[in-house]
């Protein structure tokens, strides 16, 4: 009996294999031969290879605008896109946990890039017991210096895997790296113009560490770490209790996570509500954060308009 | 010395609620949720209906789920969706019954299935599995004017359609045959009491989320079931369990770092299992002690 059943789970699970393992070769060679296949795990990250791939590559992004990357759940094309694939980009320092296992068992012979190699991570304070104290923060992109390394790091992955684009891709990155410095100039000329002592917020999410510690904003957060563990009356109350205390000028809501909780904190404490912040995931193309680069330009705006006076 | 018991005392079981709107709001609505839902539980579990709460819960997902891929965390929309589609399985199961060869249990497990599965396709066509969790598990911190206004209208049209209705529904729990042999007024009273908990669990679902909000339903009557027979004893120590539940529930949330939601639900978990083993009328003691004596004599 026992036996028979394994022979069933075995046979049921080459099943769903071999359609897999069957679509690798000929899509990778005979539907793509000028453009190369890639993939990319969630959308900022597609934005970068998008800007320094531009025609010559055939991107794929698996989690889509307003997802979260954190708890994202797989689905069975994300397989066959990642074994299509000839490079694929990830964010690294477990930001897509998830990603690992897929990439195994999906069969993908491609390069695995980890995008923020180089990058040295701040860690981010984990208010929930259980969980240790601090852990490396993912978030990095939310430092435009940081993102040139991402930029630069898509660059030469794409430059091995197609030498014939090498030239192209050089030339994309360095057109992109020199909005990137224009971009960098703009946010420290905006933040120049807050109050140093208004240039505190509250999110929903503290996936903004990086960016407050490269352009001088203090952020508190209501929940830990990840947006999977759900606030307890505890981090509630410590949270508005901080705000009272400190005199924090705004919450900000963040597009995934729950916007009523903030709002209560918010009508708790008299502080203002600024719009929403993008910072796990861009926009829709037609929405407010359709690239990297109008990302930034639209959360600083939000910024200056709720802290400036 | 005595001034330091004191300030403990108040620090720990007055002072969040004195202290945090957001706890009073919290208390507020979860004590509007046991007053009106702990009386529906005792019918339900009378009536041999104690399952049917939950399948209503299930069933009113794809409701508040098309109403929330309308109109995002609205609560109108979300509240307006929930009815039609818990009113919809309600109304649909009894005809089914009638019409097929299914009883009504069957029928209602089979809508109540396809509901969830339809609502979880429904939020995940918006896009993101976080939304699929806050609408799951509702948000009892983060209750604003018009959730609180919802949870009092709610507790209070149940509390007066009970109170008229109450003769006539405690009549049809205990002999529905009679009822229907002296007047019309049988099936009409299961229909205004299954829109009743329909709507008390649209309103939970606001605070507790869809799979919690039978809970604090349900729960409570079962445990008060344990210490009483009589349906209005039943009835006031199932809503003391459940104002006592929302009360230590939220300070647990506040004290430990818990989720509240779930924390609520736990208490009246702990005052069941209380009840189980002590319940003056069937616990698990009594029913021993009452067994030993029959076998002596």
């Amino acid at each position: 009996m026992v036996k028979l059943r394994n022979v069933i789970a075995c046979l049921l699970m080459a099943a769903s294999l071999s359609p897999a393992l069957a679509q690798t070769q000929p899509q990778a060679q005979t539907k793509a031969p000028d453009k190369l296949p890639v993939v990319a795990s969630f959308s900022i990250l597609g934005d970068f290879v998008r800007q320094v791939g531009g025609d010559r590559i055939k991107l794929d992004v698996l989690v889509q605008p307003g997802g979260d990357a954190h708890v994202y759940s797989p689905t069975p094309s994300d397989s066959r896109k990642l074994a299509a694939a000839r490079v694929i980009f990830v964010n690294g320092i477990r930001f897509e946990g998830w990603m690992d296992r897929l990439v195994r068992s999906s069969g993908a012979k491609a390069a695995v890039i980890t995008a923020t190699t180089g990058i040295k991570p701040l860690t981010m304070i984990d208010h929930h017991p259980g969980h240790g104290l601090t852990a490396p923060d993912p978030h990095a992109w939310q430092d435009i210096a940081n993102a040139k390394i991402y930029v630069a790091n898509v660059r030469d992955a794409l430059a091995k895997a197609d030498p014939a684009g090498a030239e192209t891709y050089r030339a994309n990155a360095q057109a992109y790296l020199g909005k990137l410095d224009g971009l960098e100039q703009e946010v420290r000329e905006a933040m120049a113009k807050i109050p140093p002592e208004r240039r505190r917020i509250i999110t929903s999410h503290d996936a903004f560490g990086y960016f407050g510690a490269a352009y001088g904003l203090q952020l508190i957060s209501p929940q830990g770490i990840s947006t999977d563990s759900e606030a307890s009356a505890q981090d509630v109350a410590r949270i508005i209790r901080q705000i009272r205390q400190e005199k924090i000028p705004a919450v900000f809501v963040e597009n995934i996570s729950d916007p009523r909780l903030s709002e209560r904190i918010a009508q708790e404490t008299g502080a203002k509500i600024g719009g929403t912040l993008y910072s796990d995931s861009l926009s829709p193309p037609d929405g407010p954060a359709g690239t990297y680069i109008d990302m930034v330009r639209h959360n600083i705006r939000e910024l200056t308009k709720a802290l400036g006076v | 010395m005595r001034a330091c018991g004191v300030s403990v005392i108040y620090d720990t079981f007055l002072g969040p609620f004195i202290e945090f709107e957001f706890m009073r709001r919290a208390l507020v609505g979860a004590c509007a949720l046991a007053i009106a839902g702990s009386p529906l539980g005792v019918f339900l579990i009378l009536r041999r209906m104690a399952l049917t709460g939950d399948a209503m819960a299930h069933a009113i997902l794809p409701g508040a789920a098309l109403g929330y891929l309308v109109a995002g965390l609205s609560l109108p929309a979300m509240t307006i969706g929930g009815l039609a589609a818990g009113f919809t399985v309600a109304l649909a199961a009894g005809v089914i019954a009638r019409l097929t060869a299914l009883r009504e249990d069957a029928s209602l497990a089979g809508f109540y299935l396809i509901s969830l599965a339809l609502g979880v396709v429904i939020v995940s066509a918006r896009g993101s599995n976080v939304d699929l969790l806050h609408v799951l598990f509702g948000s009892v911190l983060a209750l604003d004017d018009a959730t609180l206004l919802l949870l009092a209208s709610i507790a209070t049209i149940t509390l007066v359609v009970l109170a008229v209705g109450y003769r006539a529904l405690a009549m049809e729990t205990l002999d529905p045959g009679f009822l229907s042999s002296v007047s019309g007024a049988g099936a009409p009273t299961q229909l205004i009491f299954l829109a009743l908990v329909v709507l008390n669990l649209v309103g939970g679902f606001h605070a507790l989320g869809t799979l919690l909000a039978v809970g604090v339903m349900m729960l409570p009557a079962a445990s008060a079931r344990l210490w009483s027979a009589d349906i209005t004893r039943m009835t006031a120590i199932a809503i003391g369990i459940g104002l006592v539940s929302s009360y230590f529930g939220l300070l647990f949330s506040y004290h430990y770092s818990l989720p509240a939601g779930p924390m609520i639900i736990l208490m009246a978990g702990v005052v069941h299992f209380v009840s189980l083993v002590f319940g003056q009328a069937g616990g698990l003691l009594r029913n021993a002690f009452a067994r030993g004596r029959h076998l002596e004599a």
